[in-house]
């Protein structure tokens, strides 16, 4: 399963990073002698046009394969702005305790009780739509849990013997957090990461599909889908291959979080 | 008991008025909300008496303390499109997104509690394969794309259901299940790995060794304790479901607060935003205090500890 997932995610990657190499044509070119081809295995499709083309002729599949840039440069973005802010805040709660974690852990659970698509919406609606903001608003949902996970642990390490015998021998609170605390968090962090990266993906995709996302023409999963929205019965494919393609991704990430946790942490290999 | 109560209730306030400040500030994230609320080509006089009308020249903890004292008051101010009062405007839209969260809560958790049961009591054979697939694929498929391959098959090829809008049961079905397909594959998750521990705990070795028939030791002595974690976890993703909801509401042009909200986040109805998302995330606090005493009622050996 991690094999299958690591192979999923590394084409991906390749996908975005080769983006010029791999597309047929430019994906915000229009062409409308070719408008609304279908993929190449049915009549009238060609393999000009391996996916097909939307409602003014671009290639779906060069479209699909640039907009792999926008899902993976977001979301991993994002996923570590969320994991550096949110681990930091959670080394402080759990090692500071009193006041500091108590303020922290109430704006955590803030942050945690409004819905978090809707107020990533409202935030970029008036922000203005581009990719910094997109990697902000998105790290706004994603740091909680770090904090949470990273608070738990430790507060668990801090009582450890060799957390107490380093301050026994006079180390300081920063360099006992991060020589010592922080190695011993990295774990569990590098499992979330992974699976918020996945998260991540389906909620740009999300806004991406309801207006908010990167603004055209730069090609994205979740305005395809939208534009394909409205083709649905004449051209199917338009909508279908980019769902397909956040479908497989998000799956590939997902597959290889699991993994790395069994990798990472054999107990739970029993469980699941 | 009573001190844990009052602590949670004291909590659920806090963030309450938290609540408040963020979508108080949420009005003030470029800068000036005379500029948003305004259409665009505003001369300087109409936007000073824009100002002065709303009382935007106020310090901000005025204006933050005007805000609270109307919100409690149920008064979030005047949809700039719609030319009423926000909160009856979201009220009337109520109904229709708790009938379609509730139908989405319901068949998650309708499905994902056998599904995970029979996993769990068969580990590793095909019906657990089954599940697990279900349960990653539901985990890894944006909603709004699965909602629009059912209407894709159900609705206009097949002519089953009906594409769009709010009528009678037909009409949630497709919906109901694009929310719940996330929170089923959660759900399946979590009662078969709660199973799996529970069926190997010394009580249900006692039911067994007493004789009982396997049917009855799963159903009546591990699935009551594994079904514990899961009013939590619903309970949790109350949040997750309401922003499923915003979504997919857009989808299927479901009349609900979902679609409005987005409508009026598009439309910079600023004031209708504020009261939406104020009234959505105290609904989500609200639902989680009521989680966590119902828990504790539930667990009682949480009341101790």
């Amino acid at each position: 399963m991690a094999g299958a997932g690591a192979l999923i995610v590394g084409v991906v990657i390749v996908a975005a990073l080769a983006a010029p190499l791999l597309a047929i044509t430019d994906p915000i070119e229009q062409d409308l002698t070719v408008v609304l081809k279908p993929p190449f295995w049915r009549e009238d499709g060609s393999l000009q046009h391996p996916l097909g083309t939307d409602h003014l002729g671009r290639d779906v599949y060069s479209r699909l394969v640039y907009g792999a840039r926008i899902s993976l440069t977001i979301s991993v973005l994002a996923a570590l702005l969320g994991a550096i802010v949110g681990v930091a805040a959670g080394l402080v709660a759990g090692f500071l305790g009193g006041r500091a974690d108590t303020v922290i852990m109430r704006v955590v659970d803030l942050n945690l009780a409004f819905p978090l698509i809707l107020l990533a919406l409202a935030v970029v609606a008036l922000l203005g739509a581009n990719l910094r903001n997109l990697v902000i608003v998105m790290a706004l949902t994603t740091w909680m849990i770090y904090a949470r996970v990273v608070r738990g642990l430790t507060l668990g390490l801090r009582e450890r013997e060799f957390v107490q015998a380093v301050r026994a021998l006079g180390a300081h609170d920063t360099r006992i957090i991060g020589r010592h605390v922080l190695p011993n968090v990295l774990a569990p962090i590098t499992v979330i990461w992974t699976l918020e990266v996945a998260r991540v993906i389906l909620m740009e995709s999300a806004l991406s599909f309801l207006g908010l996302g990167v603004p055209p023409p730069t090609p994205t999963w979740g305005r395809m889908l939208a534009e394909g929205r409205d083709y649905l019965t004449v051209a199917g494919w338009i909508a279908i291959f980019p769902g397909l393609a956040i479908l497989i991704t998000v799956l590939g990430i997902n597959f290889l979080g699991d993994g790395l946790r069994d990798l990472l942490d054999p107990r739970l290999r029993q469980q699941t | 008991m009573r001190a844990y109560i009052a602590a949670r209730l004291a909590t659920a306030i806090l963030v309450i008025l938290g609540v408040s400040i963020v979508s108080f500030f949420l009005t003030f994230l470029t800068g000036d909300p005379a500029e948003i609320m305004l259409p665009p080509g505003a001369t300087a006089v109409q936007i000073a008496k824009f100002r002065a009308e709303w009382g935007f020249d106020d310090p901000l903890p005025v204006q933050y303390w005007r805000f609270l004292k109307r919100a409690v008051h149920g008064d979030f101010g005047t949809s700039l499109r719609h030319g009423q009062s926000s909160l009856p405007l979201i009220a009337a839209r109520l109904p229709a997104t708790l009938q379609l969260t509730v139908t989405a809560m319901v068949l998650a958790i309708v499905l994902a509690v056998p599904l995970g049961v029979l996993a769990a009591t068969h580990r590793g054979r095909p019906v657990d394969l089954l599940a697990m697939g279900v349960a990653l694929f539901g985990q890894s498929v944006p909603n709004f794309w699965l909602a629009i391959m059912m209407i894709l098959l159900f609705a206009v090829s097949w002519g089953l259901l009906p594409t769009s809008g709010r009528g009678g049961l037909t009409h949630v079905v497709m919906p109901a299940a694009a929310i719940a397909i996330n929170l089923m594959a959660l759900l399946t998750r979590l009662v078969r790995s709660t199973m799996i521990e529970m069926l190997a705990e010394d009580y249900v070795r006692t039911a067994r060794a007493k004789g009982l028939r396997e049917l009855f030791v799963t159903t009546r002595h591990a699935l009551p304790n594994a079904l514990i974690p899961l009013v939590t976890v619903v309970g949790l993703q109350f949040g997750y479901i309401l922003g499923g909801a915003v979504v997919i509401e857009t989808v299927f042009t479901w009349p609900g607060v979902g679609l409005f909200t987005i409508q009026a986040i598009l439309n910079r109805d600023y004031p209708v935003v504020q009261a939406s998302v104020f009234i959505l995330a105290t609904a989500v606090v609200l639902i989680n205090l009521i989680v966590d005493l119902l828990y504790v009622w539930l667990d009682p050996r949480i009341r101790v500890a």
